[in-house]
């Protein structure tokens, strides 16, 4: 990789010059991912910047992102390669007379007809590259041993073309809501990173750096409530995502200085549920 | 290299409290270590924890142990007093190289603290959490250990006790009060409420990180003590899932609760997909014609007949008595989590007298405000209170016993103690003549069965199975089983 990290203080000092604040413990993984050349398994609810974690990481190292986007149903030919059977067909039509068989078998068979897929793309690039595997948890649990063989050895084995071995060895890191357990097998080859609810300290930061205009006090505030709702007993505590989508919503409205009122107002920013909403509405008015 | 064998050691512990320790992720470890300086701490603990541990709730066990192997044996715990150190020679090297960066740290607090009376030592504790000083934290929480707990070495007592006794001399209940009080004090204006509810908030989680400190510097005391191992396994605590719902305390049982939710999507998301998946019929001859015709008649798709099974109705009844009231609640908090996997659920609870509370969890959406509503409102006193499964069961077949029909699956919780009252277990066979299926579910620990009043035997001989289901693990494997 181009650009080789030389201390865990220089990960959290680059993410955060591009507006990602890492606390010890993601700059700590990133930098271990690196030096051991091993994917990062990251877990946590949503809306903690998970897959923002992995941007990011693609922009501090100048490396292109290749993202593989999980659902349900995802296979061999979405994910790693597929044969480009039209252009196959044609090939074999262009010269029905000239060429012998066993010329064309071999010929249909080659790089030209191979048609990448995320996994295969990353595992060939010649430049850097940094992949995301989105949401892993999504995909079947005998879908996942696809990924066994690109994660450990960083190769992938082609019947007809042999194995193809990466030329770098890429950065990788795969996000997971934890929906389901993910195999044994998938977490073992994987450095593991929970990234939780930050702090009200690295919150109130991430406010002050995403939302322009926003001053030191009113960020303080939030960052204050925020805490305070997540320790409610909620549905859906506010992800991160959320506070900044209600500091957005407040500098729009004009707030500098929130009291119960507008908090009370604009929990929907907030909070998603009816319930929920009812609820922190009645533990922020009442007073003790 | 001492590294070597303590990582060893902190492995084998790891192991023994019950994770997963796979031998590449031991090496990976190893690898992670060489590359990441011990003396970094912070950074040292997560190159452990992202090599060892993989499951997020076991992140507090890793914790706890990495604290009683690295951490108390670090520079920022050096103990005061020289003879007291039993670090080796490995760990004062490093202790030496952070002397340093420490001096601060004491000068804030360190020095004359010895001399305070308690009084002055209150007074500098509340200033320490009202402005939030760490330094001057953990500096108070070192003294005040020194001071209250009255260690003795050698002495075969559990590090609560030495941190009851701490805290008690400290009075904090009431410090929560006097720095609100404080507070208002100090600013200018009225204050409104919301402000009030915060500031709240960051004094009680202050006081909750001053209680961690306390509790750390008792552990670095008894660990010097007593030896690393040693404590390790006074420490050890069951996972959340392994812990028994009849045993829990206070803590576990909110740290159980917290393991539900997760564990509960986990399941309605794992059961839907086996509802979705590996189902295999016969030909759908019509469908398949239907879509030959865009094949211009050739059967080109064939098209399969999918069986639909159908879901289970379920009627949960439960004792909610003394005992098992922890257990019953957190079935019921299960079973409503994954309603979506059952037709209807219906759920009746007993003590002596037996009531419906389907309603309650039909009313709101909220399982916990619920099962507040059953245990405050439900009617399940007939006589006295004790445990009566007979005449529960007798009324519950008078009353209900019309709705159990072939799709109704009953399940029955409870440890089966009936205070040596009737058993009546006639009315668990009718139930299983008209039922599907009766299961029969017990928190108690299978050796304990049919002994004293237990009768377990006697009503599990009408069901399809007696479950034992003392922990979440059990409960989920059940579940999974049901649907």
């Amino acid at each position: 990789m181009t650009n080789a990290f030389a201390s865990v203080a220089q990960v959290r000092d680059g993410l955060k010059k591009i507006n990602y604040l890492a606390d010890d413990g993601i700059a700590g993984v990133v930098y271990l991912a690196q030096r051991l050349g091993k994917p990062v398994l990251i877990e946590g609810p949503a809306g903690t910047g998970k897959t923002q974690l992995a941007k990011s990481v693609a922009e501090l190292t100048g490396a292109r992102l290749i993202r593989l986007q999980c659902y349900e149903g995802l296979d061999e030919s979405k994910a790693l390669y597929e044969w480009n059977y039209k252009k196959q067909l044609l090939r074999i039509q262009a010269d029905k007379t000239s060429d012998s068989w066993t010329e064309v078998h071999d010929d249909i068979f080659s790089d030209e007809f191979l048609l990448t897929r995320p996994l295969l793309e990353a595992i060939s690039a010649p430049d850097p590259v940094v992949l995301l595997i989105d949401e892993v948890d999504r995909v079947e649990v005998e879908t996942e041993a696809l990924l066994l063989e690109v994660l450990s050895e960083y190769q992938v084995s082609i019947p007809e073309l042999g194995t193809i071995t990466a030329k770098q060895i890429p950065m990788v890191f795969l996000t997971s809501n934890n929906t389901r357990e993910l195999s044994e097998a998938l977490k073992r080859r994987c450095l593991y990173l929970h990234v939780d609810y930050p702090d009200m300290e690295r919150e109130k930061e991430i406010v002050l750096a995403k939302v322009p205009d926003i001053s030191a006090n009113l960020a303080d505030q939030i960052a204050r409530i925020v805490r305070s709702i997540r320790q409610l007993d909620l549905k859906k505590a506010p992800s991160v995502s959320e506070t900044l989508d209600w500091a957005r919503t407040l500098i729009l409205l004009g707030v500098d200085h929130i009291d119960a009122e507008q908090a009370k107002e604009t929990l929907h920013v907030l909070l998603k549920y009816q319930t929920d909403i009812a609820k922190a509405a009645k533990e922020l008015s009442v007073d003790e | 290299m001492p590294v070597i064998d303590l990582m060893s050691g902190f492995v084998g512990e790891l192991r023994r409290a019950g994770l997963p320790v796979s031998l590449t992720e031991n090496l990976d470890a190893m690898e992670a270590v060489k590359v990441i300086p011990i003396e970094d701490r912070e950074a040292f603990k997560y190159a452990l924890g992202a090599t060892l541990v993989k499951n997020s709730s076991h992140w507090r066990v890793f914790e706890t142990i990495f604290e009683v192997y690295f951490s108390l044996r670090g520079s920022q715990y050096n103990i005061v007093d020289p003879s007291e150190d039993q670090a080796d020679e490995f760990w004062r090297d490093e202790q030496d190289q952070a002397q340093l960066g420490q001096g601060e740290g004491r000068g804030a607090g360190g020095g004359g603290l010895e001399a305070l009376t308690p009084e002055e030592l209150a007074n500098m504790l509340m200033r320490a959490l009202m402005q939030g000083d760490q330094a001057m934290m953990r500096a108070l929480a070192r003294q005040s250990v020194a001071r209250f707990a009255g260690m003795e070495p050698g002495r075969p007592v559990g590090g609560t006790y030495y941190l009851y006794r701490t805290l008690r001399n400290l009075d904090l209940d009431n410090m929560l009060a006097k720095l609100m009080e404080a507070g208002k004090a100090s600013s200018q204006r009225e204050s409104t409420s919301l402000e009030q509810r915060l500031a709240k908030d960051e004094y009680e989680m202050r006081i909750e990180q001053f209680k961690k400190e306390v509790e750390a510097e008792i552990r670095r005391r008894l660990v010097a003590d007593r030896g690393a191992e040693a404590m390790a396994k006074t420490l050890r605590k069951p996972l959340p899932e392994d812990v028994e719902f009849m045993h829990a305390s206070r803590e576990e049982m909110q740290s159980l609760k917290k393991a539900l939710f997760p564990l509960t999507r986990k399941l309605a998301a794992r059961l839907a997909r086996k509802r979705r998946h590996g189902r295999k019929g016969p030909l759908d001859f019509r469908n398949t014609v239907r879509h030959s015709l865009s094949y211009g008649g050739v059967p080109a798709e064939p098209k399969f007949k999918y069986p639909r099974p159908a879901k289970p109705e379920l009627m949960v009844v439960a004792d909610i008595s003394g005992s098992v009231a922890a257990f019953a609640r957190f079935t019921l908090m299960l079973v409503y989590a994954i309603q979506s996997q059952f037709s209807k659920v219906r759920s009746f609870v007993f003590i002596d007298g037996i009531d419906e509370v389907t309603k309650h969890f039909r009313a709101t959406e909220d399982i916990q405000e619920a099962i507040h509503k059953v245990n405050t409102e439900a009617d399940v006193v007939w006589v006295d209170g004790h445990s009566d499964y007979g005449h529960a069961f007798e009324v519950f077949w008078e009353r209900y016993g019309k709705d159990i029909n072939p799709k109704t699956t009953v399940l029955l919780l409870g440890d089966a103690r009936n205070n040596y009252h009737a058993s009546q277990s006639w009315v668990v066979k009718e139930m299983r003549k008209h039922a599907r299926h009766v299961y029969w579910l017990n928190p108690e620990p299978r050796s304990y069965w049919n002994t004293g009043d237990s009768i377990v035997g006697e009503y599990g001989g009408h069901t399809d199975g007696v479950y034992e289901c003392r922990n979440l693990r059990q409960l989920e494997g059940f579940v999974e089983k049901l649907v």
